[in-house]
């Protein structure tokens, strides 16, 4: 269990206070954690998450329901092939650690697999570590910790996280194991679907490297973790080792900012709260004090993307159409600056986005000019 | 104890240990590393002097035209007497007109016309349409990190061994339609060719060049941790073995306190007030042209260890750089309305390989809403960054480092494929945090 | 994103509607395309569920699986799929025209002309959206390989006669998809917004229904309206009233009507095998067939808005004209599929896995030059596809306002008259730039030799085109007062280098692969998902 912080609980009461009186923290997973690296530049996104808000509640305050979930058919097929996979022990789990990340090793067998139960988060957070430093004490041994519970200290807040697995070398070094459903079709898989694992597993090795770093000798955290899913057509597990080293990184320097919500929260209103309990107006207004960077992609990882994306709308953000869209445009940020300055009503003409709309709007119309004259 | 790092003596070990490897090894390949200025031009004509001598006939695939005839040029130079063949196209102006006042040099379209020359030099892509009985005993493949997986494909049957040399921090090269199909397979056409030769071959000797005798003291160390951080090199000189100094003293504008701190420190970083602009963003752009135009004003002269006295900083060893093409256009509108003409203006893509003694960069990302793959590929800023010989001028908007902060990294992984390091967004950050110690604040 | 598509969407967000993004049609449409509407079921690789497939808009073929697990359920799905679109393939190839094809002649090595079949039209397979093509795909590399009896006795679970023909054929459609410009496969979606830019972003027109919602809004109602309707109004079940288009599912619906139903089936199922008699397998047979009906309503339910919403984006892109070259790029897509039948007759393998190196190596060679020529041959067909390549500096238009003839400076002086155009684009021109333009449907270069006023006037150089005589023939050069466009762009793309034949792989690239050994099966686990 590490040692509590005394730096940021006055943030903490803070955010507290955001989410409204007896609402509790959401905890953040390493799928929040990870999905943070998605739109950074997000204010609004940023100290949402810090405080802990359950943002799905409060997009259906809203009356923006967020569209996430979860058919059963993949819930049944992901638990039971993780079960397939620790099936015996977790002897072919080990086999693939041992095959694709520690061949030198030697092969593992009977492995220790400590059992994990305790009560509450901290009280699993701390079992586990103490089954990671009683590994060091088994050099030559393999280890498998199933569902081992880590704490992650997020912007003064701990954050409890679960791998599916953590596996301890016969040399002390810990492996991240990812098991996911999605299939390894002749060695490759959905890179989309492998960069959000590799995002995820970074905010793992994360978590563990602050743990490592508390034992004497610090054991190494692996910086390739082992993703695990259904091979070909089949449900028999595959392998392959991803480097998650640029995760890593990103997600490191996003919770290093991450103290930026202090900033945030300093600048908005006295009273401001998130609780989904209050009337709708009243959140609006208090979710519309914290600015927004709405861009499309939102809609895949923010259950608050539609309440967003209708107000950038309103507002007539270009960016709703796209980041790209204002990538040419300027100082111009709204659709009907950018018309304006197109049909030649404002801006100036030595602005080269201004020229240049001016030309392309004048390209257009000729083009469909003469089009329509065929 | 400590040992003095001996620049000449670094390179000259490990040139010999490479042209050993060329000519007296087993192996089918030797790879070589060379960071900016680390003197591959001077290998590739030194190892294609020396397996001449030694009686092997010699193909030399480069990536491009001009790479080519330089290739020639600098033959030439070396042993005026050693017959070059300059295998080209059959499209108009296919080589250097200079390579005509050449007496040993025959061109020909066909490669039959130059069978039996000692040396014959062509691009991959006219090599590709070679077709020989005997191959080669000994080929070089130069700038090999920029050539595609494909091109080697075309060409290797022609060749018995070869020397693969590059830039591997360079910018890569690219296929205009997706090839995710092939990630993470050995021989992915569109990856580069030396990922795939090592990918099949990966027990070939590797080698690298420890020094750059372009990049000063000043930028070697910036640019190999920011750049090659797992193959690090040094400057071939010391602190004090360059300098610039301007005749006309500064008149206090921010073009000219730029100046000088680059002169003094080797980096100026003109950061102009926050603002999201178009690419060409007319301030920056009419910065950029005041800074060159100044630095040509004020009598600049360089030193250094190549001559004892100072040599004027003409408008030939100064150069602009940009990320776009229609960037480098404004710049040399907006330099000709200043008078200066004859200054190179030119993307990151076209200066690779080249040389002056002071660049001025327009930052890819100055002025931009948001960051794009394009605009943080490393490569493209560590050409930009690696150019010069004594200083290097960044014009930028502030802001940048925001804008690195807030772009959103959830980039899909291919399985197999190896990651490339540095990432240009670590990169970015670590050249402007660099750039931030020689910042000029200015409103124009 | 061109600072022209840009506008178009912003006028549409303006206007309420999708504006146009070409103004003819750049892909090819077949008069009798094959409609094919996809399901999957969650968490499975590919797993089907159902499908609507067919010709005849009014009269789609449902296929259902009422238990996705069930691996005979689903080889019957596959081989009811394999019933409709064979004899479809089928039918294309059985017209033929004779064609000329350039080969290179095994003894001699020389290129030589072969007079071979070529198919006079090829199948054309129409799926909602990207992840449609993906599923194709997934249904070829999932069949192609598997062994039906007849071909190994011996094979635990045989595949009905057809599955892995159906898996050849899926697969070289899902090949070919990737190839730019070609039609023999397309999504919906993709076609739709090559056509028109709405007023929401490249990521939000994936979703088909709000894609036509902007292209064709119901009346009185405006695209963002009715985009935002088909995104998200629910029934009074909590169900999508626009369900995706696949082949993903709501999870709305499987928890809440595909579950229940599949659990009633099951039930049905165990029932009537545990049934003791006749009469009361009579009884549980019929109960059997309503759980099993249930689940082809279900699924009738999500697919059927899609097709009718396939077949209403074929309607619009009708209207539009065909553009000139698209016939020409259909072509080879007919010498794809002719190619294709021939493999199968000649009795060759199914595709591998992986490509080798010299394989992929040309299919990058092949992808890389047609994406050249259809960015070419879009911009000759559509003016406003060109307006592009002026606003980007690749092409210029103007009038020409001078002629002065000038000729070549060798023993027999051809013509080279110089032209000035004046313009109002800013082409990125330098030192000698080559530039076309089309003479008559081919290609007559020039090049830059001085620009006027700032760029105002163009002086050109024609270097070709103008016939063998000391005079220009005819026509071939332009006449003061001619509108002319150039491109700095070629319109031709020449091919590129022969590669070596696959055993011929050089070190490099790990030499040659070997034998081709006929890849085996997958092998097949008590519980493989398909």
């Amino acid at each position: 269990m590490p040692p509590p912080r005394t730096r940021g609980t006055a943030l903490r009461h803070r955010l507290a206070e955001l989410r409204g009186p007896d609402v509790p923290a959401k905890a953040l997973d390493a799928r929040a954690l990870a999905a943070l690296a998605a739109n950074p530049g997000c204010a609004r996104r940023a100290i949402l998450d810090g405080a802990g808000v359950n943002k799905a509640a409060l997009a259906s305050a809203l009356g923006a329901p967020s569209a996430f979930g979860q058919s059963q058919f993949a819930l049944t097929r992901g638990n039971a092939f993780e079960a397939k996979v620790k099936a015996d022990g977790g002897a072919e789990l080990l086999r693939l650690v041992h095959e694709k990340l520690d061949r030198s090793a030697e092969p593992p067998t009977g492995a220790r697999v400590p059992d994990l139960t305790a009560t509450g988060p901290q009280g699993r957070t701390a079992r586990t570590a103490l089954e990671l430093r009683e590994a060091g004490a088994h050099p030559g041994a393999w280890t498998l910790l199933d569902h081992p519970m880590l704490a992650l200290d997020v912007a003064g807040s701990l954050a409890f996280l679960e791998p599916d697995a953590v596996v301890v070398h016969p040399d002390g070094s810990w492996t991240v194991v990812e098991i996911k459903s999605f299939p390894l079709l002749d060695g490759s898989a959905d890179p989309a679907k492998v960069g959000a694992a590799a995002r995820q597993a970074a905010v793992y090795v994360l978590a563990l490297e602050e743990l490592a770093a508390r034992l004497r000798p610090a054991p190494r955290v692996r910086h390739r973790i082992l993703l695990v899913c259904p091979r070909d057509f089949s449900n028999l597990p595959a392998a392959s080792a991803v480097d998650i080293r640029k995760q890593r990184a990103v997600t490191a320097r996003q919770l290093n900012r991450l103290t930026r919500i202090e900033e945030i929260a300093e600048k908005l209103p006295e009273g401001t709260c998130f609780s989904p309990e209050l009337p709708a107006d009243e959140l609006t207004a208090a979710v519309e004090s914290v600015p927004a960077t709405y861009a499309p992609e939102c809609l895949s990882t923010c259950e608050l993307a539609f309440h967003c994306r209708t107000r950038s709308r309103e507002e007539g953000a270009v960016t709703s159409l796209g980041r790209p869209a204002r990538a040419e445009l300027g100082g111009l940020s709204t659709v009907a600056e950018v018309l304006a300055a197109a049909r030649g009503e404002t801006g100036d003409p030595a602005d080269p986005a201004v020229a240049a709309l001016r030309r392309a709007a004048a390209l257009r119309a000729e083009a469909l000019e003469a089009a329509a004259c065929r | 104890m400590t040992t003095v790092f001996d620049p000449s003596a670094a390179a000259g070990q490990a040139t010999d240990a490479i042209l050993h490897d060329t000519l007296h090894g087993t192996a089918r390949g030797v790879v070589v590393d060379s960071p900016p200025g680390a003197g591959k031009s001077t290998l590739v004509v030194r190892a294609a002097l020396e397996l001449a001598e030694a009686g092997h006939p010699l193909m030399v695939v480069a990536q491009t035209n001009a790479q080519v005839d330089d290739l020639v040029l600098r033959l030439a130079e070396k042993n005026p007497e050693l017959p070059v063949g300059r295998l080209h196209s059959s499209d108009t102006d296919p080589y250097d007109k200079a390579l005509d006042d050449l007496e040993n040099v025959r061109k020909s379209a066909k490669a039959a016309d130059l069978a039996g020359l000692a040396v014959v030099l062509s691009t991959a892509a006219k090599w590709a349409h070679v077709k020989v009985d005997e191959p080669w005993r000994h080929a070089i493949v130069d700038e090999a990190y920029q050539m595609r997986s494909d091109a080697l494909l075309a060409v290797a049957g022609l060749f018995e061994r070869a020397l693969f040399v590059g830039d591997p921090g360079q910018l890569d090269p690219f296929a205009i339609v997706g090839s995710e199909q092939w990630a993470g397979l050995a021989y992915d056409p569109s990856a580069s060719a030396v990922t795939t030769l090592l990918a099949h071959n990966p027990d070939l000797p590797q080698h690298r060049l420890p020094v750059s005798w372009r990049l000063p003291a000043s930028a070697a160390p910036l640019v190999s941790d920011a750049f090659y951080p797992y193959t690090p090199f040094r400057s071939g000189t010391g602190p004090g073995d360059r300098g610039l100094s301007f005749a006309v003293p500064s008149d206090g504008s921010g073009p000219d306190r730029v100046i000088d701190e680059a002169a003094a420190s080797g980096w100026g970083l003109l950061e102009l007030p926050a603002r999201h602009t178009p690419r060409t963003d007319p301030e920056a752009v009419r910065a950029v042209a005041a800074v060159v135009r100044r630095l040509l004003d004020r009598g600049g002269a360089a030193t250094s260890e190549r001559s004892s006295s100072p040599s004027p900083l003409t408008a030939d060893r100064v150069a602009v750089g940009t990320a776009h093409r229609d960037q480098a256009a404004a710049v040399r509108a907006a330099l000709s309305a200043l008078g200066v003409t004859d200054v190179v203006v030119d993307t990151a893509n076209r200066l690779q390989g080249r040389e002056y003694d002071v660049t001025v960069v327009l930052h890819p990302l100055s002025g931009r809403p948001d960051a794009t793959a394009f605009h943080l590929e490393t490569g493209r800023l560590c050409v930009l960054a690696s150019r010069h010989r004594h200083a290097c001028i960044v014009v930028c908007r502030a802001g940048v480092s925001d804008l690195l902060d807030d772009y959103p990294s959830t980039e899909p992984v291919q399985l197999g494929t190896v990651v490339k390091f540095p990432d240009g967004w670590e990169a970015n950050h670590a050249v402007l945090a660099h750039l931030a110690e020689h910042r000029i604040s200015w409103r124009p | 994103m061109s600072l022209i598509s840009t506008l178009a969407r912003l006028e549409a967000v303006s206007t309420g509607r999708a504006q146009p993004a070409a103004t003819v049609r750049h892909r090819h449409l077949s008069d009798r395309p094959l409609v094919f509407v996809p399901l999957t079921t969650a968490g499975e690789a590919g797993a089907p569920l159902g499908a609507l497939v067919g010709t005849d808009r009014d009269a789609p073929r449902l296929l259902a699986v009422p238990q996705p697990r069930d691996r005979d359920l689903r080889f019957a799905f596959l081989a009811e799929l394999a019933d409709v679109v064979l004899p479809y393939v089928d039918g294309c190839a059985e017209a033929v025209e004779a064609a000329e094809r350039t080969e290179t002649d095994p003894e001699t090595g020389k290129r030589i002309k072969v007079e071979v079949d070529l198919c006079a039209d090829a199948p054309q397979l129409i799926v909602p959206s990207r992840a449609g093509i993906d599923l194709v795909r997934l249904l070829g590399r999932s069949t192609r390989f598997r062994r039906t009896a007849e071909q190994d006795p011996q094979a635990p679970y045989p595949a009905p006669p057809r599955v892995p023909l159906l898996g050849r054929w899926l697969t070289h459609f899902g090949e070919r998809a990737r190839v730019p410009g070609s039609s023999l496969l397309l999504a919906m979606t993709d076609v739709l917004g090559r056509h028109w830019a709405t007023g929401q972003s490249t990521l939000e027109d994936q979703h088909l229904g709000a894609l036509l919602a902007w292209i064709d809004p119901p009346e009185g109602e405006t695209g963002a309206q009715a985009a935002l309707r088909a995104e998200l109004e629910r029934d009074e079940r909590g169900q999508l009233r626009c369900p995706p288009a696949g082949p993903a599912t709501d999870p709305a619906f499987d928890n809440k009507l595909l579950a229940p139903a599949i659990e009633r089936y099951d039930r049905a199922r165990t029932a009537l095998a545990a049934a003791e008699d006749g009469l009361q397998a009579d009884d549980r047979l019929g109960a059997l067939t309503a759980a099993e009906r249930e689940i082809r309503d279900l699924v009738l339910s999500r697919t059927r808005p899609t097709w009718d919403a396939v077949w209403r984006g074929l309607d619009r892109l009708r209207e539009l004209p065909e553009g000139a070259h698209v016939e020409e790029r259909w072509t080879r897509d007919r010498w794809s599929f002719t190619g294709h039948r021939d493999r199968v007759l000649a009795g060759e393998p199914p595709q591998p896995r992986r490509d080798d190196a010299v394989t992929a190596a040309n299919k990058l060679a092949t992808r890389e030059r047609e994406q050249a020529r259809l960015e070419a041959q879009e911009a000759l067909d559509d003016p406003l596809v060109m307006a592009g390549r002026r606003l980007s500096g690749e092409a210029f238009a103007g009038e020409v306002t001078d002629v002065v003839m000038a000729y070549s400076e060798s023993k027999r002086p051809s013509p080279r008259p110089l032209v000035t155009v004046r313009t109002d684009d800013r082409p990125h021109l330098g030192e000698r730039t080559k530039v076309y333009r089309s003479l008559g449907g081919k290609p007559q270069s020039a090049e830059f030799v001085t620009a006027e006023e700032d760029g105002a006037y163009v002086v050109l150089r024609i270097l070709d085109k103008m016939g063998r005589g000391k005079e220009p023939e005819p026509g071939s050069v332009p006449e003061k007062g001619d509108r002319v466009c150039f491109t700095l762009f070629e319109h031709e793309q020449r091919g590129g280098a022969k590669l070596p034949d696959p055993e011929e792989t050089p070190w490099t690239h790990g030499g040659p692969p070997g034998e081709p050994a006929l890849e085996a099966a997958d092998p097949v686990t008590e519980e493989d998902v398909l």
